[in-house]
């Protein structure tokens, strides 16, 4: 079942085309990864997903139906550009922004109180927001992006600003969110978290959607059939030894190790690999090379340029 | 409309709440207040009693000069030198000097002082004295000064304004003048203000970067219009909080001081007849009766204004110029990333307003003339030239025009506004230009 189904989405602007139907489907409860090179079109789809902007074509579905405006209150979006009120007191003000996004004023009092105390904010809910420092600022933001456990949460950068310390933190709550039941939509170019929390992806290009789908799939489907192969001893050659079907694309040598790259002909399988350098070496691991995402982004987006 | 609400409340809060609505709120009446005060209690202070030492080596002024309220003459025959030095001693406030003349009518005088002579005592003792040189010269060439002042005729023109009714009421231009441009400077005034903090608002969002955590929740026009109604709320309260703090000190003064006021009052009057109004050798009798008459018909004028319509037309002006002006100001806003930026888009808003307001004299002055019926009539400007009609008295089909023109100004204005709002509240970095806007205008949402 999908929560969000974005279908054959067109943006026109006055001079480009931000999106050009672009078409996702997020499943829900799971971690969507939504990824792309600067000025790909991201941040357009995420604000019509918000109907902050409005598409030429296309359509939204959202949990089955046609989106519509008061589906907002069941979303919750943290902008890649966001800020708060410098003059205003953290506490009124994340009662404020929790109130628009229709929450009543003593649950929200009540969440909110919860959520500061855990994120150790507490004592700077009477301050000001231009006393705290900017990953508190973060933090409070995250709280009012959750705080009417909307169905779905759409993150753009959530990590920036952030020290690794308050990401983990951060990630932590994430995950617990898709376990409780939450839908996420992720933005980022942090290819790291994207691979560690990450169920699902889809990578925008110049306005076009180049790939998506679950992230294993798409790491195996860009798996080449290299392996490295770790021999001990530094003394030993295998080139020319072996039958030349297996190309050696690299070789480095490590302490008390030789780390070969080979690549085995999709004829061929790691046993058959196996087989032809036992006789020469002791083997002490041989492992398939998975390209990460950070690999995959490169070379996707270099496809297509 | 649950949302709007919230946003007009934290919009009025915080500004209600901030140090400089406060302060504005009391300097503001304290200044109003002031500007009517001042001049009447300066004036009940220096109103204490002069004495005047007269010396007239002449003789001919003996007892002919006549006192006023405040101005005592003290005639002296002593050697002016032996006054002088003892002056300081004495309880005079200045010594009048006429010295023996070289013709046989002096006009030559010294007005001896420690102080500076406040200029009303300086006129006021040359006014007696060039009374009494004239009729003496009169006297000299053989024409009775009696005679002379009855062959001066005192004409009036009264202004009688016929209202529908076919009442006849008296009008004073002057008293309506000045009611019209009290009533469009403080339109310009609020609009400015108020409108300028509009802006602000916008660019601070925008530079705060938390409109797109807002336009997530809302949409832009609610945001936009939220804004602007929570204004025009600390404005209003602003203005009432002014009206009743400036009425209380007005009053508390009014209170303390009466005594010294009704004095002020009538000597005043009667310093201006000497002055100015009145030929000089009028009967204190006379003097009453035009006196009273001077007062009277500014009451009457006062009366003939309409203020039932003068205050209901304020309200609507002052509301509705401001809402047509501050979506201009939220636009302006919106296109901009900071306050520096603005000149180049706030000049053809101003323009209409500071138009109306360099016209205002020129409209009191002929109030049913062409620029001024159109200038009352076109949205932009008929906030403040309308204001300075009304209490000329303006046909209720001009009003009513004007209204509905100015309420068509301001949803067009609001539907023009909110084109460009929505697309510029998330623009950032280059500053745009008029043919950008253009084209944001055209965007579908």
């Amino acid at each position: 079942m999908n929560l969000l189904e974005v279908k054959n989405i067109t943006k026109q602007y006055a001079n480009h085309k931000a999106l050009d139907d672009v078409s996702i489907s997020v499943p829900e409860q799971s971690i969507f990864g939504l990824l792309g090179p600067n000025g790909a079109g991201k941040t357009t789809l995420i604000r019509i997903i918000n109907l902050i902007n409005a598409c030429d074509k296309g359509e939204i579905i959202f949990a089955g139906k046609k989106i519509k405006a008061k589906d907002t209150e069941t979303i919750g979006y943290l902008p890649e550009e966001r800020g708060l009120y410098k003059k205003m007191k953290v506490g009124e003000q994340a009662l404020y922004l929790s109130r628009l996004k229709g929450v009543e004023r003593k649950e929200a009092t009540e969440k909110l109180k919860f959520w500061f105390e855990k994120f150790d904010l507490l004592r700077w809910w009477n301050r000001k927001v231009e006393e705290l420092s900017k990953g508190m600022q973060q933090k409070v933001q995250f709280i009012v992006t959750i705080i009417h456990e909307p169905k779905l949460l759409i993150f753009d950068e959530p990590f920036s600003g952030f020290d690794p310390i308050n990401t983990e933190l951060l990630k932590e709550e994430i995950l617990k969110l898709r376990d409780n039941g939450a839908t996420v939509i992720f933005s980022t170019h942090n290819m790291a978290s994207v691979e560690e929390i990450c169920d699902h992806i889809a990578l925008i290009n110049k306005s076009k959607k180049i790939l998506d789908g679950n992230v294993k799939t798409i790491k195996n489907e860009y798996k080449s059939n290299i392996f490295e192969l770790g021999i001990s001893g530094i003394e030993n050659e295998l080139k020319g030894k072996i039958n030349p079907a297996f190309n050696i694309l690299s070789q480095i040598r490590d302490d008390e190790l030789t780390k070969y790259k080979i690549k085995i002909p999709h004829t061929s399988n790691p046993n058959e690999l196996l087989k032809e350098v036992i006789p020469f070496c002791s083997v002490t691991y041989l492992n398939e090379i998975i390209p990460n995402m950070n690999e995959i982004f490169i070379r996707a987006v270099g496809e297509n340029n | 409309m649950n949302k709007i609400s919230l946003i007009i409340k934290r919009e009025y809060l915080t500004r209600v709440k901030k140090k400089s609505f406060i302060i504005m709120t009391i300097i503001g009446p304290l200044l109003m207040a002031s500007v009517m005060i001042v001049p009447i209690w300066i004036a009940t202070k220096t109103n204490q009693e002069k004495r005047i030492a007269v010396i007239d080596e002449s003789y001919l002024f003996v007892n002919r000069l006549n006192d006023s309220e405040t101005i005592k003459f003290i005639y002296l025959t002593n050697d002016i030198n032996s006054v002088k030095d003892n002056f300081e001693k004495s309880d005079f406030d200045a010594i009048f000097y006429i010295p023996k003349p070289s013709a046989l009518i002096p006009t030559y005088s010294k007005l001896y002082s420690d102080k500076e002579p406040s200029i009303l005592v300086k006129s006021y003792i040359q006014e007696q004295f060039k009374k009494e040189v004239e009729a003496m010269k009169l006297l000299q060439a053989g024409i009775d000064s009696k005679l002379l002042e009855s062959t001066k005729a005192h004409v009036t023109i009264d202004t009688i304004k016929i209202s529908e009714g076919g009442i006849e009421k008296k009008s004073n231009p002057l008293v309506s003048t000045g009611f019209g441009i009290f009533g469009g400077i403080l339109i310009y005034f609020f609009i400015f203000m108020f409108g300028t903090q509009v802006m602000r608002g916008v660019i601070e969002e925008k530079t705060s970067r938390i409109i797109e955590v807002i336009i997530s929740s809302v949409k832009p026009f609610q945001l936009m219009m939220g804004k602007i109604v929570g204004i025009a709320l600390v404005g209003l309260t602003q203005f009432l909080l002014w009206v009743v703090f400036t009425g209380a000190i007005v009053g508390i003064f009014q209170v303390a001081y009466s005594s010294d006021i009704s004095k002020y009052s009538t000597s005043k009057m009667l310093e201006q007849n000497d002055n100015s109004l009145i030929p000089e050798t009028i009967t204190p009798n006379q003097i009453n009766e035009t006196q009273s008459n001077n007062v009277g018909e500014i009451f009457e004028a006062i009366s003939s204004i309409n203020f039932t319509v003068m205050i209901g037309s304020f309200i609507f002006y002052f509301l509705f110029g401001y809402l047509l002006y501050a979506a201009f100001f939220a636009a302006i806003g919106s296109a901009v990333d900071n306050e520096s930026d603005t000149q180049q888009f706030m000049l053809p808003i101003t323009v209409p307003l500071i138009l109306s307001i360099v016209l205002a004299q020129f409209i009191a002055g002929n109030p049913q003339g062409p620029i001024a019926f159109w200038l009352s009539i076109i949205p932009l400007t008929s906030p403040i030239a309308m204001m300075i009609r009304i209490p000329f008295g303006v046909p209720y089909w001009e009003i009513l025009l004007s209204i509905s023109l100015l309420i068509l100004g301001f949803l067009g204005a609001t539907l023009f506004a909110a084109k460009i709002y929505r697309i510029g509240i998330l623009m950032y970095g280059k500053k745009p230009s008029y043919k950008d806007i253009g084209k944001w205008l055209r965007y579908k949402n």
